[in-house]
């Protein structure tokens, strides 16, 4: 009841008796002003249950018509200013239909792929999400956790505010958001109240009384805007963290990591912890100029020698002495001693000192370009030392115990850890060396490590071009990986080969659901300059087919994505 | 829009002829328009599904021969067939035509086309003149709504007093003798003591059942909801219900306005025809807002309305059938130039529509007028002690802020506040109506009562206005 009631004693007498029954209990007389008394009075108290009926109509609508207001609590905290700008109202309209509007729930049916990118188009732009299309971003992102970080920026501090007065938005104070658009990093406390005294840094407060999650976010968000003050949050606590925690705060490192770290991570490499162990020599071997990268030069120059020719022979060669024993300096700098590869011993330790050495040890020691290097022969500095690893392993086979194989396989660990360096070391000298052009199709690629990998070191405009060649010489049967480590959306040549060669499957008979994934992100990727194109093709495709369903969803999504996006540029 | 042959240029001149005549009951029906927004276009969804395909046809690759202009819009769409569906929709009312077999009203094509055109401006341009298999249907249903209102006058008209008379005394007398035993059967109660209530006697199933026998469906609903109503609230029902059946029994001596109320609880109806056969009232109505609800047998939509020069508020109700949204949708925030016929009553609020003068226009930019919390409490009080039996009424709060305390959710200016009515809008939208507030006071539209606050529209701080009702 909102009302304050003058003569509730009245109500309950009557309340009580009414219960009870009238033939039980005497009917009550009604206090209160003259008015009342005097209605209460005329009343008929012939049957005394009538009487009562009467005498309860009357006090009931006295108590409904003579309510007062309630005193009220003091207001709120409101939400702190957003200062960005408003969406346009087409893509606000837009927002509404993608997070289904209306608070209802789940997605339109694929149009929901297209949520991210709408998300992060429109956080790029440094909009601020509808107020009233607020609660349901934060629904979709809380069943989507791949959406946070962008919903969680697009909302701010509306978002935040929220999340602090609703247990199911929770997980928005322990979302990192990315640098970029958002104003205020400064979380609140943990779990979700502010700190009441205010005497406490409310992030120092976090990080020693917060969930786990929400510990691993200020560290994050603090790695971004001042790295060495996470790096000494981190010191603060590090020797009370557990093993597992302090394998993820290591983690948290990798963004902003300077030589600043390298003391802090050369410590973490006698940890007891055998996985943080090897996180701290990984971090450290992307250091190019640790001291970690040095003793690893420093074995990787005894390993590979440049062999200058002999007389009768031929030209430089690379000549392989891999390490005899993992000896225990190697096993501090992260280089496990048993192969969990079932490799050979020493072709596994091999591989693992190429892979943490420094890439400008090769160029500069031998005076040589990758291209160059990786065109060298590669030969065993001391044939007669067969790797004892190979004969003792059950899986000697794969390394081949024949001399000529070894050979060639020495070349394979090579270039492998050299991919693995590039890839560690964002070398995109190294990388692009490494990949060559595009391979033939039918043969083996040449291509050492993983090419998705190696391409996603190389720079967007040419990760596009080595796909989009690929794609024209092998179609899209392999490509999925590789269309992953382009950027989005595409570049208009690698969305034309993607279309030609959805083309060339169309009419080749294929079913279009053997190309599902590449579907799926074709829909989220490709330019939108293709429309017309694939409209085309669409049109072109006997109609019921299953690619011409394929193809005019694939264009009618594009057509979509094209007005989405352009709502957001307006 | 299509080729000037001589077929085309006959159907032209019909619909130009047509448009003259419309042109006299209708002044300002052309050019009113604005395109809707997308969330109005999705209340006249029938349902979720419904949403959904239409999102999937939303966008222009479908569509060919798009236009809209002279309060419709229409296009063809490409589906699976070799035919495209020829989707019209007339915006007025709305009423939508579609060559789809689908059974869902309106269909996802009408949908897609209005989701279309409301979010993308572009992809359909405004035309002079429908294409003829457009304006064909247009002009038929003008025709058809013409003759709808001359054979409803023509009935009002034709009906035989006498006998009508008759009828309605024997009804009256079937009802007084229902209201009566009713007042025994709550005496009855009473005596014996509500808190045996179940145990000894059974529910009101048989006691409803028996108002239904005696005319009295007013009665009949109110007393069925007695059996779910909690025993803290049950004293003050069975009071009113007393009072109620009492009342009835001397309708005679009433005022008439009074009786008019007490007739209407009662169950009594009166035709929309007979209605707008009285006094209408005309004004620019401001639509404040709408909420639907349904059970399985029937969606109910209300619409309640505030004229701009007389301030009177109206409740229109509009009904749908499951898989059909309910036949009126009028925009939050539009003003609509309309006569209403008012159900008489000491606090008339329910209305019906009648002659529309064009289609809603844009209302004004900002916030409605509204009442402090202690002015909105003491409204309400001047309602029901005006009509006792009056749960809420709509009201305008002005300068509230949502606040979720330990007791549910609160409407207050830091000094006095309300409590949302429980169960009155799903979570969801409550939080809307706090993420629209975000802490600061905003203008809330809802129905006020004796249980609390329901919330129906909000404007913010920007004078926009959002539904908070569902």
């Amino acid at each position: 009841m909102t009302a304050l009631t003058t003569a509730s004693d009245s109500w309950e007498e009557l309340r009580t008796t009414a219960m009870l029954g009238t033939d039980r209990r005497p009917l009550p007389e009604l206090s209160g002003s003259p008015a009342l008394t005097g209605a209460a009075h005329s009343v008929d108290r012939t049957d005394a249950a009538t009487a009562l009926l009467e005498l309860a109509a009357l006090e009931t609508v006295r108590r409904r018509a003579g309510a007062v207001a309630a005193e009220a609590d003091a207001l709120p905290e409101p939400a702190a200013p957003d200062p960005r700008r408003e969406l346009p109202e087409a893509a606000a309209r837009r927002l509404a239909v993608l997070v289904g509007g209306r608070g209802s729930a789940g997605m339109v049916a694929n149009l929901g792929e297209l949520l991210p990118q709408w998300l992060a188009t429109a956080r790029e732009r440094d909009y601020r999400a509808p107020a009233a299309l607020v609660p349901a971003l934060l629904d979709a992102a809380r069943a989507r956790s791949e959406l946070r970080p962008d919903a969680v920026a697009l909302a701010g501090p509306l978002g935040r505010w929220l999340a602090e007065r609703n247990p199911d938005w929770r997980f928005v104070t322990r979302t990192a958001v990315e640098p970029g658009t958002e104003n205020s990093t400064v979380p609140t406390g943990p779990g979700g109240t502010t700190d009441p005294g205010g005497t406490t840094d409310p992030g120092e407060r976090l990080w020693q009384e917060g969930l786990f999650a929400e510990r691993v976010t200020h560290l994050t968000r603090l790695r971004r805007s001042d790295p060495a003050a996470a790096l000494d949050l981190l010191r603060s606590t590090w020797s009370t963290e557990r093993a597992e925690d302090r394998l993820l705060f290591l983690d948290s490192l990798q963004e902003g990591l300077s030589p600043l770290d390298e003391p802090f991570l050369e410590a973490a490499l006698s940890d007891r912890s055998k996985n943080v162990r090897a996180t701290a020599a990984e971090l450290l071997s992307t250091l190019p100029r640790s001291a970690l990268a040095a003793r690893m030069a420093e074995r990787a120059r005894a390993a590979v020698r440049l062999a200058r020719p002999a007389a009768g022979t031929d030209g430089l060669r690379l000549a392989i002495s891999p390490p005899a024993e993992c000896d225990a300096a190697m096993q501090r700098d992260g280089i496990p001693p048993k192969s969990p590869t079932g490799r050979g011993q020493r072709a596994w330790w091999f591989g693992e000192i190429i892979a943490a050495a420094p890439l400008d040890l090769w160029t500069s020691d031998v005076g040589r370009t990758p291209e160059e290097l990786l065109r060298l022969p590669v030969v065993d500095a001391d044939p007669g030392d067969i790797d004892p690893g190979a004969i003792e392993g059950s899986d000697a086979t794969e390394k081949g115990v024949n001399y000529p194989a070894q050979v060639g396989s020495w070349a394979e660990d090579l270039r492998e850890g050299w991919a693995r360096a590039a890839v560690r070391q964002h070398n995109a000298d190294w990388a692009r060396a490494l990949l060559g052009p595009v391979p033939q199709p039918g043969r083996a690629g040449a291509a050492a490590g993983a090419p998705a990998k190696l391409l996603a070191v190389l720079p967007a405009a040419e990760r596009a071009a080595w796909t989009a060649s690929f794609i024209e010489s092998h179609g899209l049967g392999e490509a999925f990986q590789l269309l992953g480590a382009c950027a989005t959306p595409w570049t208009p040549p690698l969305s034309t080969a993607v279309v030609a060669a959805l083309e060339r499957a169309a009419r080749s008979g294929a079913y279009p659901w053997s190309h599902s994934g590449v579907l799926g992100m074709t829909e989220r990727a490709l330019a939108p300059e293709t429309a017309p194109a694939v409209e085309a093709l669409a049109s072109g495709t006997a109609p019921d087919s299953t690619w011409a369903d394929t193809f005019n969803r694939l264009a009618a999504t594009l057509r979509f994505r094209e007005a989405m996006l352009a709502e957001l540029t307006a | 829009m299509h080729p000037p042959t001589d077929n085309g240029r006959r159907l032209d001149d019909r619909v130009s002829v047509r448009r003259a005549r419309l042109s006299v009951a209708r002044p300002s029906v052309v050019g009113m328009e604005e395109r809707w927004s997308t969330e109005h276009v999705l209340s006249l969804a029938p349902d979720q599904a419904s949403c959904k395909a239409a999102g999937k046809l939303s966008a222009p690759a479908p569509w060919s021969q798009t236009g809209w202009g002279q309060g419709a819009l229409w296009g063809q769409c490409r589906g699976s067939g070799s035919t495209p569906y020829r989707t019209v929709v007339e915006l007025t009312t709305p009423a939508y035509k579609c060559t789809c077999p689908s059974r869902k009203f309106p269909c996802k094509h009408a949908l897609g086309l209005l989701l279309l055109w409301s979010g993308s401006p572009e992809a359909v341009a405004e035309a002079a003149e429908p294409p003829e298999w457009a304006a064909e249907w247009l002009n038929g249903r003008q025709q058809r709504s013409e003759q709808a209102v001359q054979r409803r006058t023509a009935k009002a008209e034709a009906a035989d007093p006498a006998a009508a008379l008759r009828r309605a005394d024997r009804r009256a007398a079937r009802v007084a003798a229902g209201a009566q035993e009713l007042r025994l059967r709550l005496a009855d109660r009473v005596r014996h003591g509500l808190a045996d209530h179940t145990a000894a006697t059974g529910g009101w199933g048989e006691v409803a059942a028996r108002m239904v026998d005696a005319q009295a469906p007013g009665l009949a609903s109110r007393v069925r909801e007695l059996d779910d109503t909690p025993q803290q609230g049950l004293l003050a029902e069975y009071a009113l219900l007393h009072l109620l059946a009492g009342a009835y029994g001397r309708v005679e001596q009433l005022p008439d306005p009074l009786a008019a109320t007490v007739r209407a609880r009662v169950g009594f109806t009166t035709e929309t025809a007979e209605l707008l056969a009285g006094p209408t009232v005309r004004d620019r109505w401001l639509v404040l807002g709408t909420r639907d609800t349904s059970d399985e047998r029937l969606t109910t939509r209300r619409l309640w309305l505030r004229g701009a020069k007389t301030g009177r508020p109206a409740l229109l109700l509009a009904f749908g059938r499951p898989g059909q949204a309910p036949d009126l949708a009028l925009p939050t925030g539009r003003l609509l130039e309309a006569e209403l016929a008012f159900h008489p009553g000491v606090r008339p609020l329910r209305a019906v529509l009648g002659t529309r003068y064009g289609a809603p226009e844009t209302g004004p930019a900002e916030a409605p007028a509204g009442l402090s919390v202690t002015e909105a409490v003491a409204e309400y009080g001047a309602a029901v002690a005006d009509d006792p039996w009056l749960e809420s009424w709509p009201t305008t709060l002005s300068g509230v802020v949502p606040v979720l305390g330990s007791d549910g959710w609160q409407l207050t200016d830091g000094r006095h506040g309300v409590p949302v009515r429980r169960g009155s809008a799903p979570e969801s939208a409550l939080w809307r109506l706090a993420a629209v507030s975000a802490g600061h006071p905003v203008t809330l539209f809802g129905e006020y009562g004796h249980a609390g606050f329901a919330p129906v529209t909000a404007w913010g701080h920007d004078h926009r206005p959002t539904g908070v009702a569902q």
